[in-house]
């Protein structure tokens, strides 16, 4: 008899979680067509190749392999980034034809790109990006500050959902100024009263954030459709898409686009009390954002991109008290609820593996961009599957010569007894078509298990 | 009491610091003895990082804290005091590059381990550093990026060095997400660094300290 979801342990949700990769859908939600039956069995074969390498019990039949790109696909297809943001079809085309050159047994999907007349719409101002701010043949870049202020951690500890709708929103997007008029939801309570809580609804400010909110849901669900569609003809291809959304260690959510890099550390100091206390409220909330976005998307994979708690940072005792604690509840809850978190541990995190190596074997992938590989494996690596650690820079100006001895020696390495991955450190913009393919080839050539 | 400044600076005490200078000034105390110790503080700092007891975010305190004090001095000080420094040192992201952390906190660690910094912000083209190198006599450029783009454009703008005649007169560094050796290779500068504290060592060891 099947088991309820709520019945299940972690490992059993885990195992559910993979065998509906195997049995993947249509974006109606029927049963996928594969376009033939090689590609059912490749897709089938990478998934399993994949669920092998991240569970650790056995060694997959090969070393799997992924390509992260972020804007290469579309720049080697000589579009401008500009035309890849805002040509959705365009943009599904030079990513399909990425994937069916290299043959990744795994994908993310194109959405690195994002729409870019959605961010027009709300008027974002949290980036820059191409025509606005940046050259058409250049990639998005944030513009660090602080958004929120050092006096308001009480408001975001109280209510996070209000803090963000009526202060943070608003400054990040200019069009939702109307959200500062509304009052907290939580006050609609019984008939007494209750109108005047929707009072702010009829002020124009209002309206105008409403009326741009309507026309970016559909921009949003325009450029979706695009994306959605690519992933099942992909997949129906034999190329599967398993990333099931994003979250964020509740240090870095603080410290990327709250407080900055310079009003996290100052905090660290001037109010911790209080900062820990936003951390620890941030932490239910970024594990319900990475189940929330599985169940949407189905797929278990929980991409967490971290920063802040790199090497040089934080001193290791504000890595201790700050940042890990925090990080691992999220990855806890996310593989309680039968997710696979899959951190990317960007610049050099070589100080870390020791303390971050404490978490449950089998559950759990890493992107390792430039952390010493065979240091990894002897630490995180005996708990969980690592990926990547081909640098943007040999991509860009290595030989393929480079390229392919670097790969064997991962392979030989990292790769020793499985739980590894094939693909990049970082995620890269620019880089030579035939080191690319190299990686590629090379995974294939010098990985399989005997 | 001498001392104490340094000790309250040099233990990242911000609130008594601050009004230990407060209450020393009340107490006529002469500015420029707790200038000076503040001084004395900073550098107990900087020693506590070489030897890898403080790291970056107590080095960025100290420097919040120093400015808290300083301006509390400064209209006690009759003439604005001039500090000796190590060097001149031309900073920047470069062309097409608007990502600032990384180089900021290189200003900063250059900036507080006495080197004088011409900041030139964020998406610099070659010629400004061309320019700010003419203008300034700064012997030292550091160049930035976090992104692959910015690998051309580090070597354009060392190119532009090479072509405006000044590039036996400079020593260029790089640094950067993901800058290494082949990187450097590529662009011609004269070395990378891994971090903040890579910069200050590599100025250190070209042109003082």
């Amino acid at each position: 008899m099947e088991k309820k979801w709520e019945a299940m342990s972690a490992d059993e949700k885990q195992e559910a979680q993979f065998q509906k990769l195997l049995t993947p859908k249509d974006p109606q939600g029927n049963d996928l067509k594969f376009q033939s039956p090689e590609a059912e069995a490749a897709y089938k074969a990478s998934i399993i190749r994949i669920k092998d390498a991240v569970q650790l019990k056995k060694t997959p039949d090969r070393v799997p392999l992924t390509l992260l790109p972020s804007m290469y696909p579309f720049i080697s297809a000589g579009m401008t980034v500009q035309e890849a943001m805002y040509d959705y079809g365009k943009c599904a085309a030079a990513f399909k034809k990425f994937i069916l050159e290299f043959k990744p047994d795994m994908h993310i999907g194109a959405a690195q790109a994002g729409p870019g007349k959605f961010y027009e719409i709300l008027d974002y101002k949290l980036y820059k990006w191409p025509g606005h701010g940046v050259a058409p043949e250049h990639s998005y870049q944030c513009i660090e500050d602080e958004y929120m202020k050092a006096e308001e951690y009480d408001l975001l500890i109280t209510d996070p959902s209000f803090y963000f709708r009526n202060f943070y929103l608003p400054r990040v997007f200019g069009a939702l100024e109307g959200f500062t008029m509304l009052p907290p939801p939580t006050g609609i309570l019984e008939i007494y009263g209750v109108a005047f809580s929707f009072i702010p609804y009829a002020l124009p400010p209002v309206q105008g954030t409403f009326k741009a909110l309507f026309e970016a849901g559909a921009e949003a669900l325009k450029w979706a459709m695009a994306m959605g569609g690519l992933n099942a003809e992909l997949a129906s291809l034999g190329f599967p898409n398993i990333l099931g959304g994003f979250t964020k260690a509740p240090f870095d959510t603080i410290g990327d686009t709250l407080r900055g890099t310079k009003g996290i550390i100052m905090d660290m100091y001037r109010q911790p009390d209080k900062l820990l206390k936003a951390l620890e409220t941030l932490t239910p909330i970024m594990i319900g954002m990475g189940l929330g976005a599985a169940q949407q998307t189905g797929n278990p994979v929980i991409f967490m991109p971290l920063h802040k708690g790199a090497d040089g940072f934080l001193s290791d005792e504000q890595f201790k008290k700050f940042y890990w604690p925090m990080f691992r509840a999220v990855m806890m809850g996310l593989i309680e609820g039968g997710c696979i978190p899959f951190p990317a541990l960007e610049g050099h995190w070589g100080s870390r593996l020791n303390v971050i190596q404490d978490i449950p074997k089998g559950k759990t992938m890493w992107m390792v961009d430039q952390t010493d590989m065979a240091k990894a494996k002897e630490t995180l690596g005996k708990n969980a599957c690592l990926i990547g650690n081909v640098s943007s820079s040999m991509l860009k100006l290595g030989t393929v010569q480079d390229v392919k001895d670097y790969v064997k020696k991962l392979i030989d390495t990292a790769g020793k007894g499985g739980g590894f991955i094939v693909g990049n450190g970082a995620f890269f913009d620019e880089a030579k078509p035939e080191n690319v393919k190299a990686m590629a080839d090379a995974a294939r050539e010098y990985g399989v298990y005997k | 009491m001498s001392g104490e400044l340094v000790k309250l600076l040099s233990d990242l005490k911000e609130p008594e610091a601050l009004q230990f200078v407060e209450s020393a000034l009340a107490k006529g105390v002469d500015p420029m003895t707790l200038l000076e110790d503040a001084k004395q503080g900073m550098s107990i700092v900087g020693e506590r990082f070489a030897k890898g007891d403080y790291f970056i975010p107590d080095l960025m305190f100290s420097g919040e804290i120093l400015k808290g004090i300083v301006k509390m001095l400064e209209p006690h000080l009759k003439t604005a005091e001039k500090t000796e420094r190590l060097g001149k040192v031309v900073v920047g992201t470069v062309a097409g590059d608007i990502h600032n952390i990384g180089k900021d906190l290189v200003v900063f660690m250059l900036d507080v381990s006495g080197f004088e910094v011409l900041d030139l912000g964020i998406d610099v083209p070659a010629q400004k550093f061309v320019d700010a190198v003419r203008e300034s006599g700064s012997k030292i450029i550091g160049l930035s990026g976090f992104l692959t783009l910015a690998f051309d454009s580090m070597k354009k703008t060392v190119d532009a060095i090479q072509e405006a005649g000044l590039r036996n007169k400079v020593k260029i560094m790089i640094g950067g997400g993901q800058i290494d050796e082949q990187v450097r290779n590529y662009t011609g500068a004269d070395a990378y660094g891994r971090d903040a504290v890579a910069a200050v060592q590599l100025a250190k060891g070209w042109i003082g300290g």
